[in-house]
């Protein structure tokens, strides 16, 4: 196979970047595209150019690092595919295909296709956690979790935080991803005691980076794990009645 | 220094009791002294995230270094199938001591009886800490966890989350960590690479790191260090851990002193996706619960190119049930490796490399139906899919091993600090709990062990003794000295400027090691690795070409670093294998075989684990014994027939 590559180039946060244009001879169909981009940068340095940065580790599509917009879409043409699991044999002989990093502006460029996601983090410090300081656990067994509850947890808790679904939404909205957190917790008995107030802090927090959403639904289309815009719904939910229950706490009964 | 003493610190008295007496037998620090303690925590995957999670809590402070964009991403991640753990809800006879005996035995009989059964008792401890915060663990209908079984055992004992166990106990510990980043016990430095290990006085006393993305040197200094930053598998170029996975920590802190504890004990997986062409940068690794109800076999006829369902059933070769009829498919990880190198070896591989052998599923989706296999392996299914194009539910998963874990590292005390005062050493970086083989759904039991447990017990033992001195200042020359260092090796690396790229020399390291020393090496083969390393490290220093800067984002250069050090380590890792005169777990010397081809121990001469000291590059490292004794545990030829 044969392709030609548009990639974005960019020295540094703070300098413009562009376009550059590289053909890549002896595609094989089984290569994976971060393979593809090995291959190039092969070149680039045989050729004593500088290679393309790009953030990858797993290369199994869990540690969430990839992070290529591939002909304008959150990793490429695959549906529930990461970066780094799609492959050559989805692309027709020669195609032509650009690769931009996420475009968002909650995460800036740092180089090339490596962005910041920092603000990702920020969210999961605000309240993503169940307070459960080592060592004062009851048996594994002694909270019952029927499986529905715990596969509807897993469904959520399954989000890898690459931000797909943040660089696939036109508003730049963060909500698929803090959904998929918040009720990965919110679902399980476990979680409530700290309910209310993990979903308030954690929805302000992203509202400190992020856009608005409007129920696009581009994020769940992006989503390398597939995950259901309907835990949105559960979040705004939650949100919603936490303005109520919060207020109880303080005593103005709603 | 030949004045170092290896004393295992394994307390007296009877298994049951040594841990309990042994934490209350440590020194203690007070809650309000605590928090005059700065910790240094290096690596954020189970064990670091963990160790870092939970002394912030006791209140200590903390601070973290990872050289991912977010703590969330170390390897921990994928791992896929399960952590065990003796708590015996299936009523099957499974107990502390049994998981002790059985990580004894699949370990070959090359770890501490002491470590192994503080292990098997604390595993009771991680399942409900991590339930606590949230791990959505697999139920049955009733509500209660549910467990599958896994190579090496004959009990169920195995926790999971789906294909992705891995993930969300790393999920369960970086959420407990950032909770610990809002409170400010944690400081957080994501993108920042350790490089160097500062000793003053003998004592570890803080590191030396580089900014990812502004290159800038800078040192940390602490009352305590902690490495957590995992295992060596990418000395082979192509395993199954992440492209970033290196030595470069724990070999730095080998070359300051520390050592380097049964470097040859590297665990072949045995069931991975094969490599399908030269441009392969990584090995997939296929969960190892596959083989619950995945059956192996090959084609009895050599090159048979007949599809598999064309193969009728007398035609075939389940060797594993064949030749170890007690454990079948679920021996362990080293004797299901070899037995597919021996048949693949022998002609009978499969896939259009002849790479490979079959994991079969046609009969389990028959027994149990389509439905209940998807929601068994439904995603590993998929996954499989989408880097073959084959479809596992109609066409056998074509599987061989590949490199995946590393039990050798760093040389630890029972309370996990090297033979360097104040540096500890948690996770697959140390070497202590495995032995000469790893058993499955092991390595996150003991990540978790070492630092939501073991690790906040002990280290206050050593901290109580420098209650009331201060941190070393960066700006000691202790500290400058070592920055001098990192920041000329730096500088050096991107003035060769030579002819090859840093992968190229990688793969040169990968194909001498996998030759020589990977699922079978001899004493022949081990002399000529050691004679090419050193060969292609000179090349490398003559003629790497690292392009870029230093004051930047510069991914050619972290590599280089990288590589720099499997050049140097990838030797250590030989001399080990060449000095020990026996098959033992992944450490399978073609000299030393039983008749019908298992591994042969010598236990008169061998039960003791290997600790290198550095003597300097070129030169031959220096051999330390730990002997191994075993009160509990009557040494046996392993058996899985």
């Amino acid at each position: 196979m044969k392709v030609t590559l548009k990639v974005w180039r960019q020295r540094g946060p703070e300098t413009d970047g562009g376009f550059e244009t590289h053909e890549v001879d002896d595609v094989s169909p089984d290569m994976s595209f971060l393979e593809l981009f090995d291959v190039l940068n092969e070149r680039l340095i045989a050729e004593r150019k500088e290679p393309i940065a790009f953030d990858h580790d797993c290369r199994e599509g869990i540690c969430g690092s990839c992070s290529m917009m591939i002909n304008g879409r959150a990793h490429g043409p695959e549906r529930g595919t990461a970066t780094c699991q799609l492959h050559m044999r989805k692309f027709e002989d020669g195609a032509h295909i650009t690769v931009e990093p996420w475009r968002a502006r909650a995460f800036p460029v740092i180089k090339d296709l490596v962005v910041d996601r920092s603000p990702f983090d920020r969210i999961i410090e605000a309240g993503g956690f169940i307070t459960a300081p080592t060592g004062s656990a009851p048996d594994g067994n002694l909270i019952l979790i029927p499986k529905e509850v715990a596969d509807a947890s897993m469904d959520a808790a399954a989000c890898i935080g690459c931000g797909a679904c943040v660089a696939a939404c036109p508003n730049g909205a963060a909500h698929l991803f803090t959904a998929a957190k918040a009720q990965h917790l919110n679902l399980l008995p476990q979680g409530q005691p700290e309910r209310w107030s993990r979903v308030v802090a954690m929805v302000d927090e992203m509202e400190r980076w992020f856009g608005s959403c409007t129920m696009h639904g581009e994020c769940e289309a992006a989503c390398p794990k597939e995950i259901s815009i309907d835990f949105i719904a559960l979040l705004n939910r939650d949100w919603f009645k936490a303005q109520f229950k919060q207020r109880r706490l303080a005593g103005q009964v709603a | 220094m030949s004045d170092i003493k290896l004393e295992s610190k394994v307390p007296p008295g009877p298994l049951p009791d040594k841990w309990d007496e042994h934490k209350f037998a440590v020194k203690l620090v007070n809650p309000t002294n605590k928090r005059k303690f700065r910790i240094i925590v290096v690596g954020s995957g189970l064990a670091g995230a963990s160790a870092a999670a939970t002394l912030a809590e006791l209140g200590y402070e903390v601070t973290m270094l990872t050289y991912h964009d977010s703590p969330r991403r170390a390897h921990s991640i994928a791992a896929q199938g399960g952590i065990n753990a003796a708590k015996n809800y299936h009523n099957d006879g499974d107990s502390v001591h049994r998981l002790f005996y059985d990580t004894i035995k699949g370990g070959d009989y090359r770890s501490r009886e002491g470590n192994v059964y503080r292990l098997a008792q604390i595993s009771l401890d991680i399942i409900d800490q991590c339930v606590a915060q949230g791990v959505p663990f697999a139920r049955e209908y009733g509500g209660l966890l549910d467990n599958r079984s896994f190579g090496g055992a004959q009990v169920s004992r195995t926790f999971y989350a789906r294909g992705q166990t891995g993930q969300q106990l790393l999920l369960g510990a970086y959420q407990a960590l950032m909770k610990q980043v809002s409170l400010g016990t944690v400081q957080l430095h994501p993108r920042t690479e350790m490089l160097d290990v500062v000793l003053d006085d003998g004592r570890a006393v803080g590191i030396v790191a580089r900014d990812l993305v502004t290159g800038a040197v800078r040192s940390f200094s602490g009352h305590a260090i902690v490495l957590a930053t995992g295992g060596y598998s990418n000395v082979f170029f192509l395993s199954t851990n992440a492209k970033n996975s290196n030595v470069t920590a724990i070999w730095r802190a080998h070359k300051r002193g520390a050592l380097m504890a049964n470097p040859c004990f590297t665990q072949i997986h045995p069931t991975c996706i094969p490599a399908s062409d030269d441009f392969q940068s990584k090995l997939t690794l296929m969960s190892e619960s596959l083989r619950n109800d995945g059956r192996i076999w090959v084609p009895k006829e050599f090159g048979d190119e007949r599809p598999p369902h064309l193969i009728p059933e007398d035609e075939r070769d389940y060797y594993l049930e064949r030749r170890y009829p007690t454990f079948g498919n679920l021996v362990p990880r080293d004797v299901a490796s070899r037995a597919a190198k021996r048949e693949v070896d022998a002609g009978r591989g499969v896939g259009p490399r002849q790479n490979g052998i079959y994991l079969d599923f046609t009969d389990a989706i028959l027994r149990l139906s389509r439905s209940v296999i998807g929601e068994r392996y439904g995603n590993l299914f998929e996954m499989y899919e989408r880097i073959t194009g084959d479809d596992p539910y109609s066409v056998p998963m074509r599987i061989y091993p590949a490199v995946h874990y590393t039990m050798g590292g760093l040389w630890v005390d029972y309370d996990l600090m090297s033979n360097v005062p104040g540096l500890y050493v948690l996770g697959e970086a140390n070497f202590s709990d495995h032995g000469a083989n790893r058993l499955g759904a092991s390595a996150l039991m003991q990540g978790l062990a070492d630092g939501y447990f073991v690790l906040p017990a002990t280290i206050s033992d050593y901290l109580a003794s420098i209650l009331g001195t201060e941190p070393v200042p960066v700006d000691d020359p202790a500290f400058t000295h070592v920055e001098a260092d990192v920041q000329d090796r730096v500088d050096r690396l991107l003035a060769i400027n030579g002819s090859r790229s840093v992968d190229w020399f990688h793969r040169e390291l990968g194909k001498i090691m996998w030759d020589n020393c990977g699922m079978a090496r001899s004493h022949e083969s081990l002399d000529k690795a050691l004679g090419e390393i050193p060969a292609l490290r000179d090349e490398f220093w003559s003629d790497v070409r690292v392009l870029g800067e230093g004051e930047t984002l510069n991914q050619s250069l972290e590599k280089a670093g990288r590589v720099a050090d499997f050049l140097e380590f990838g030797e250590l890792l030989c001399y080990d294998a060449r000095h020990r005169e026996e098959s033992c777990g992944g450490h399978f010397r073609v000299e030393y075989q039983t008749e019908d081809g298992e591994a042969l121990r010598d236990d008169e001469h061998f039960a003791y684990v290997a600790a290198w000291e550095h003597a300097g590059v070129d030169k031959e490292p220096i051999l330390h014994k730990e002997p191994l004794e075993f009160e509990h545990v009557a040494l046996a030829q392993r058996s899985y027939k």
